[in-house]
């Protein structure tokens, strides 16, 4: 294989891969087993901090911890970087609230199968956003190798196009057989938020269905936060410790939020709500009705909760759990 | 003959290219219905995985994210991202289908820009999500795509995926996997595979209805033309009537909602 002289992408890094930093740091992250029970607006207000790189669980529209996500943007949190990794509904809505001015690019902008939002497109054509580009494989080995506690993983991706160009990935060489990879550096999030089905008061929780990258975003990043549909007694967890998709260590704080992913999809719970998330594509054409809506629907509302309650409630949860279910059908 | 649209014709061809027992990693719309529809043929031991992590669903409705619930209903597995991009890095994927707004003479892939500068696009789009490691890791890549000559262009303004890159040799010379690569393009006009040795995209079978000069009038780069060019064999009955009652009822895909 011919070996010629090793490319480097040309754009910037975000974040330190440095491992003996984040050794530092994790040598004082608190091990205790203790009640982390919080609340958004308490986690939102002493865990994220200006400038901070963040990154949110899930598939975009599915298992995302939308209150926390809505809670960034009520409280105006500004100057941000953020992991464009899987991202849909969750980068539509730090849009909202230009919440970050640089980003690691995989996927953004899109709702896959629902069309592109037109208010993210406007963001990101502004000219306002640092970019990166990476690929979903990439963001997702970025954070494996933190999680591993090495700065970098090789890659078969990328290589000889235009993403790597745009990246700050550098080609590196096997030192025993020779092959060509991208190295992608470790990526350790300031700050991560993840939507499960089940946590104890410790921060040990489950998750049903795919499980995206939620596992190694957990251990990479600096402060966890776990919202949950459920709390659930710390002796179920024992009970079946296989089951345990994240140890608490790696948490810093619970809270509990029923339907936290509305309007997306949380598997074997209730379905993504189709109309409201086509009711957001539909107003961003218009700019200042946009303003309108997110004023009303995210800055005027108090919580998470209201927010729920002005899109149909229970009543709603109802009919999605239903769709999920497949008992609508019935 | 039965009367079909051109998304229908594409799905069919594509699913003919899908054989029993292969692994494809599908998208949501037409690429899913290809692989449904290939389920209900010829191929009902073929395995579908989403990018998320679902593995071999009975998929009981279209997703609309390749991460919804539907994507691992009654699968064999529901695992990670990592998992199936490692699969597909260790060489266990056989086919993918990609797509993008722009593809050039060596099936290079652009779904991320277009304009010059990067931080500040004329337009932008959601850049390579995992279309790029497909790209690059699965055996054989494909591409469903309606033609025309701003989409088949002479030059992309990003190369988001790879193709062959310049040619040639450069796919392997760059480091990406040996013996991987784009395999079909699908249109509503044609069906094109690739030079061996040049690795320029070239015309292996003629749509119903097109002729030459329309495939080629529809391209924004020289062709190259099969010695044993073929006639696209249209949909058949029983293709039709299971992709119409039973991959998309609601025509979501094929227009016929």
């Amino acid at each position: 294989m011919s070996s010629g002289e090793l490319k480097t992408g040309n754009n910037e890094l975000f974040t330190s891969p440095d491992v003996d930093a984040a050794r530092g740091f994790f040598k004082e992250k608190s091990r205790a087993l203790e009640s982390k029970l919080s609340t958004v607006e308490e986690v939102v207000r002493t865990m994220v901090n200006p400038g901070d790189y963040i990154a949110i669980g899930g598939f975009g529209a599915n298992r995302i911890p939308n209150a926390i996500v809505h809670e960034l943007v009520r409280q105006g949190k500004k100057n941000l970087g953020f992991a464009g990794h899987t991202s849909t509904h969750d980068f539509q809505v730090l849009v909202a609230g230009e919440c970050f001015d640089h980003c690691d690019i995989a996927y953004i902008i899109g709702l896959e199968a629902r069309g592109l939002s037109p208010a993210a497109r406007r963001y990101m054509q502004s000219g306002k956003v640092r970019v990166t580009e990476w690929t979903n494989a990439a963001l997702a080995w970025r954070l494996k190798a933190a999680a591993m506690g090495v700065s970098f993983l090789p890659a078969r991706s990328m290589l000889g196009t235009d993403t790597f160009a745009f990246s700050a990935a550098k080609e590196i060489l096997c030192p025993f057989t020779g092959q060509k990879y991208a190295g992608v550096p470790a990526l350790f999030p300031d700050f991560a938020a993840i939507h499960v089905h089940e946590s104890d008061v410790y921060g040990n929780c489950r998750v049903r269905g795919v499980t995206v990258s939620d596992q190694d975003l957990a251990k990479a990043s600096k402060r966890v936060v776990i919202t949950t549909e459920r709390i659930v007694p710390s002796e179920s967890i024992r009970a079946h410790p296989e089951d345990t998709f994240i140890p608490f260590w790696c948490v810093d704080a619970v809270i509990e939020v029923p339907y936290g992913c509305y309007p997306g999809n949380m598997p074997y719970e209730y379905y993504s709500d189709e109309q409201h998330l086509r009711e957001w594509l539909q107003v961003e054409k218009d700019p200042e009705a946009y303003e309108r809506f997110v004023k009303a629907e995210i800055l005027d509302t108090k919580d998470f909760n209201e927010y729920l309650a002005r899109n149909g409630g229970i009543e709603k949860m109802s009919k999605l759990r239903a769709i999920e279910m497949m008992t609508d059908t019935e | 003959m039965a009367e079909y649209n051109a998304m229908e014709l594409m799905i069919c061809v594509a699913s003919r290219n899908l054989e029993d027992g292969a692994t494809v990693v599908v998208g949501t719309g037409a690429p899913c219905a290809a692989a449904m529809l290939a389920q209900k043929t010829r191929a009902p031991n073929l395995c579908t995985m989403f990018e998320a992590g679902g593995i071999a669903p009975r998929l009981p409705a279209m997703p609309i994210s390749v991460g919804d619930s539907r994507t691992f209903y009654k699968a064999l597995h529901a695992g990670s991202m990592p998992d199936v991009m490692e699969t597909c890095q260790r060489g266990m994927v056989d086919y993918c289908f990609l797509g993008g707004a722009q593809i050039d003479m060596y099936g290079n892939i652009n779904s991320t820009l277009i304009g010059s500068e990067h931080h500040k696009p004329k337009v932008r789009f959601p850049g390579s999500g995992g279309a790029n490691d497909l790209a690059s890791l699965c055996w054989r890549i494909m591409v469903m795509t309606s033609q025309d000559a701003k989409r088949f262009t002479e030059k992309l303004d990003f190369v988001t995926s790879p193709g062959y890159l310049d040619g040639g040799e450069s796919r392997y010379e760059a480091g990406l996997p040996a013996g991987t690569g784009p395999y079909r393009i699908i249109t509503n006009m044609a069906i094109m595979g690739f030079d061996e040795t040049s690795k320029r995209m070239k015309v292996l079978s003629v749509n119903p209805g097109y002729s030459r000069d329309d495939i080629q009038d529809n391209c924004g780069f020289d062709l190259l033309w099969s010695d044993k060019l073929a006639d696209t064999k249209p949909p058949s009955s029983d293709e039709l009537r299971i992709l119409r009652e039973e991959v998309d009822p609601n025509g979501y895909i094929i227009g016929r909602g």
